[in-house]
């Protein structure tokens, strides 16, 4: 009798059944797309941070945030007569690199890696020190004019901690062009390339640092940097002034991010070259154990006080860009949107119910009447919501999943920056073409090397795809979702129903 | 769950829309079957004070005011009255709907008016068979399946509950209408399916609240026939509450209920 009168009720009572199905299925929908997206969200903002700081880095410690103007090393291109080579017309060619830290990056002392991993419940740790190689060619019109330039612009070349670079033409003359390039270095421990940010790559090409590259101008690429710097393994790359050969290439494990850096050479070579003997500016350290990451956070703080420690989470949050926009779109609007909607159609369900259980009125007064016990009647209204709530979880199931099917086939591309870990990225293409004004040249600087200046405020952008997977706990989330609205549906109803008395099948219709 | 063919046509099935039902002749009227499940004993009611108060907008409405009465087994009695001279509360208190705010009722041997509201399912399922005046069939179900709604609480098996709903359909000439919906029939004849939804447990007692109220005047006639023939075959006492003298002529006791106090003529 239960079946036969579910089945009648709900083909008889098709609207209702369509409308509390839908509602719920629309909700279900919602919340699997949200659900899934959110996940493909975090998966990304994940290969953002493993492509930056590397796989199995648990926690960072890097300086306190420099001063601005504090940054690096020494600033300023100098150019003696020795650099360059002066023309027939009386310019002179110049062409010369420096390695410098970032605009933003502050260094410590890399004793700082024996007291962390002194810490309790730290299992590696590796310091590394990012760098920004910065290229000058140039042709210079006259020596004499050069001199002269510096003493007009009151040095601007050491405005900005060091990323400012030279400037040109300052008598307004023609003939003077510059082109500055810029890449990122990493300075690494060659040895410990398990930790940090080559434990993120895969090797392509050539082979990976080994713990005789210590004190060798040796080079690994990044991959999309040595495509479009035209670079093989064999080939030389001036880094800091110094030839470096290059030995491996390397890509990133997560498919569509780049490498930390464009490019990553022995740590005390980079400290030598860049004038930081003995300093670092980034500490990968790996716990042991997922549950000491707070003791171990809490431990190395008091350890080195004047340092910043940040877990991977304190990270994660600081992942802007349109994947940061993204993270917070989903977690805010997609997760208070599917909240709405799951009330709405909960409210709708409860409501029709109730609707049709006050229309049946006579019915179950009668049923009770021929001796139904309440048990039976609750039970009746509860199994025909369920159902309903039910064939609302199959199609919502349906419906999500094509939303996520269309999502990952239209595939949208979320960029990510990780602000303040000190990188410079990015830079490869600022090249700033100065040939204009002497008195606006500066300026002129500033703008026509704009990636690069903004690169100099210490951020890592990745691109993504997004990916939102579909998960066994997806189909579960549909489920449950269908049986509890399904079964709140049904309690209030059948509560409503249980409440009716037998005496309402004698009440006369009008 | 339609057990016994109920599309095929039979020439004797005429009824059309206005309500005209078709000529029960003896050749078309089963003999109900011996069931596996003995009829309940006729058994006659005994009222001493019955009082029924309703609470309406702060205000007590009293129903029925102290009322003794005693219909024997298999009696057939008409219950007429005004609108408002409490002919439903009195079948609600027979049929044990409610329970009395005083008083006692008994049918039979069991007690109505302090019994638990479990007893009363219990006492309503198994020896009480009501009939109403807009019939009160689920409109969602077959007439079969609506006669065999009566079996369901009695735990009966669907085999023999299917036999039991068709043969009771058999018995008030619907035999070949089993798997019509109610939308699908005539007045006279949902009225005759609600009869055999009533009298397929073998009730004690068949209660009709104006059971032809809803009905012209042939058709009204072909019910009564119907359930006056019913209850000579079965024992049943019968108790129908009428608005139509012609109707209550044919009962063997006539009660007049007014302000809730009952007469008899
Ligand atoms: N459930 C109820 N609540 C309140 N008052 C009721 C209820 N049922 C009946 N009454 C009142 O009791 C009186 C008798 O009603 P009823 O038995 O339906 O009369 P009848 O069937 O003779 O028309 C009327 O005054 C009616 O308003
Ligand atoms: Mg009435």
């Amino acid at each position: 009798m239960f079946t036969t009168f579910l089945r009648r009720e709900l083909a008889g009572r098709r609207r209702q059944t369509v409308i509390i199905a839908l509602g719920t299925a629309l909700a279900i929908a919602l919340v699997i797309l949200v659900n899934s997206v959110s996940t493909g969200v975090k998966d990304a903002q994940a290969s953002v941070l493993e492509s930056v700081y590397g796989v199995g880095t648990d926690l960072t410690v890097t300086g306190a945030p420099a001063e601005p103007g504090q940054g690096g090393g020494p600033g300023r291109f100098e150019f003696g007569a020795d650099q360059g080579e002066t023309t027939d017309d009386g310019s002179t060619e110049v062409s010369t690199s420096r390695l410098t830290t970032g605009f933003s990056t502050s260094t410590f002392e890399d004793s700082a890696i024996d007291t962390v991993l002194g810490v309790d419940g730290v299992s590696a740790a590796s310091g590394y020190l990012e760098l920004t190689n910065t290229t000058f060619d140039g042709e210079l019109p006259d020596f004499s004019q050069m001199q002269q330039g510096e003493q007009q612009t009151g040095g601007g070349g050491t405005t900005g901690g060091g990323q400012q670079p030279p400037t040109g033409g300052f008598d307004g003359a023609g003939g003077s062009a510059f082109d500055v390039n810029s890449f990122s270095v990493i300075g690494l421990d060659p040895g410990a390339a398990t930790a940090g940010p080559l434990s993120a790559v895969s090797l392509t090409d050539g082979r990976a640092f080994e713990s005789g590259d210590t004190g060798t101008d040796v080079a690994i690429l990044d991959a999309s940097y040595a495509t479009t710097a035209e670079l093989a393994v064999g080939d030389t790359i001036d880094v800091g002034g110094s030839d470096f050969e290059v030995v491996g290439i390397v890509e990133s494990t997560s498919a569509d991010a780049e490498t930390a850096a464009n490019v990553y050479i022995p740590l005390d070579v980079a400290q030598t070259l860049s004038g930081n003997e003995g300093l670092i500016s980034t500490l990968s350290v790996s716990a042991g154990s997922a549950a000491d990451i707070d003791a171990i956070q809490a431990g190395i703080e008091a350890a080195l006080p004047d340092l910043t420690v940040s877990t991977q989470a304190d990270l994660a949050a600081n992942v802007s860009g349109s994947l940061g926009s993204a993270s917070t779109l989903i977690s805010s609007l997609g997760l208070w949107l599917s909240i709405a909607v799951l009330v709405a159609a909960f409210l709708i369900a409860i409501l029709l119910t109730v609707q049709s259980v006050s229309r049946r009125t006579r019915e179950f007064g009668t049923l009770k009447a021929i001796g139904w016990r309440n048990r039976r009647i609750v039970g009746q209204v509860a199994g025909e919501s369920l159902v309903q709530g039910l064939i609302g979880g199959v199609v919502g199931l349906a419906l999500g999943l094509i939303g996520i099917l269309v999502v990952n086939l239209v595939s949208p591309t979320l960029g990510g920056t990780t602000g303040g870990s000190g990188f410079d990225f990015g830079g490869q293409g600022g090249g700033g073409q100065t040939g204009g004004q002497g008195g606006d040249a500066g300026q002129m600087m500033g703008g026509g090397g704009g990636p690069f200046g903004q690169a100099g405020g210490g951020s890592t952008t990745t691109e993504v795809v997004l990916h939102a997977p579909i998960t066994p706990s997806v189909i579960l989330l549909a489920i449950g979702i269908a049986v509890l609205g399904g079964l709140l549906a049904g309690a209030i109803g059948g509560w409503r129903a249980s409440r009716l008395r037998p005496a309402e099948a004698l009440r006369s219709l009008a | 769950m339609s057990g016994n063919g109920g599309t095929t046509t039979t020439p004797d099935t005429t009824s059309t829309a206005n309500g005209t039902e078709p000529t029960m002749t003896d050749g078309t009227i089963a003999t109900v079957p011996a069931e596996a499940t003995p009829a309940a004993p006729p058994a006659g009611y005994r009222l001493e004070g019955v009082t029924k108060q309703y609470q309406q907008k702060g205000r007590a409405v009293t129903a029925l005011k102290g009322v003794d009465l005693v219909i024997g087994a298999g009696e057939h009695i008409a219950v007429q009255g005004q609108t408002g001279g409490g002919k439903s509360t009195l079948l609600q208190m027979l049929g044990a709907l409610d329970r009395p705010t005083s008083g006692r009722i008994a049918l039979g041997d069991a007690e109505i008016s302090h019994a638990k509201d479990g007893e009363l399912t219990k006492l309503r399922a198994e020896r009480i068979g009501f009939v109403f005046q807009n019939f009160n069939l689920i409109p969602t179900l077959s007439a079969q399946e609506n006669v065999e709604a009566a079996l369901a609480p009695l735990g009966v098996p669907a085999e023999e509950r299917r036999n039991r709903a068709a043969a009771a359909l058999a018995s008030v000439g619907l035999a070949d209408r089993g798997a019509h919906l109610p939308a699908e029939l005539s007045g006279g004849q949902q009225q005759r399916v609600a009869i055999a939804r009533a009298i397929v447990k073998n009730p004690a007692v068949l209660l009709a609240d104006e059971p032809t109220g809803a009905l012209d005047e042939e058709t009204r006639d072909e019910i009564m026939a119907l359930l006056e023939r019913l209850r000579d075959e079965r024992g049943l006492t019968l108790i129908v509450v009428t608005h139509d003298s012609a109707v209550a002529k044919r009962a063997d006791r006539r009660l007049y209920i007014k302000a809730g106090v009952v007469t008899e003529r």
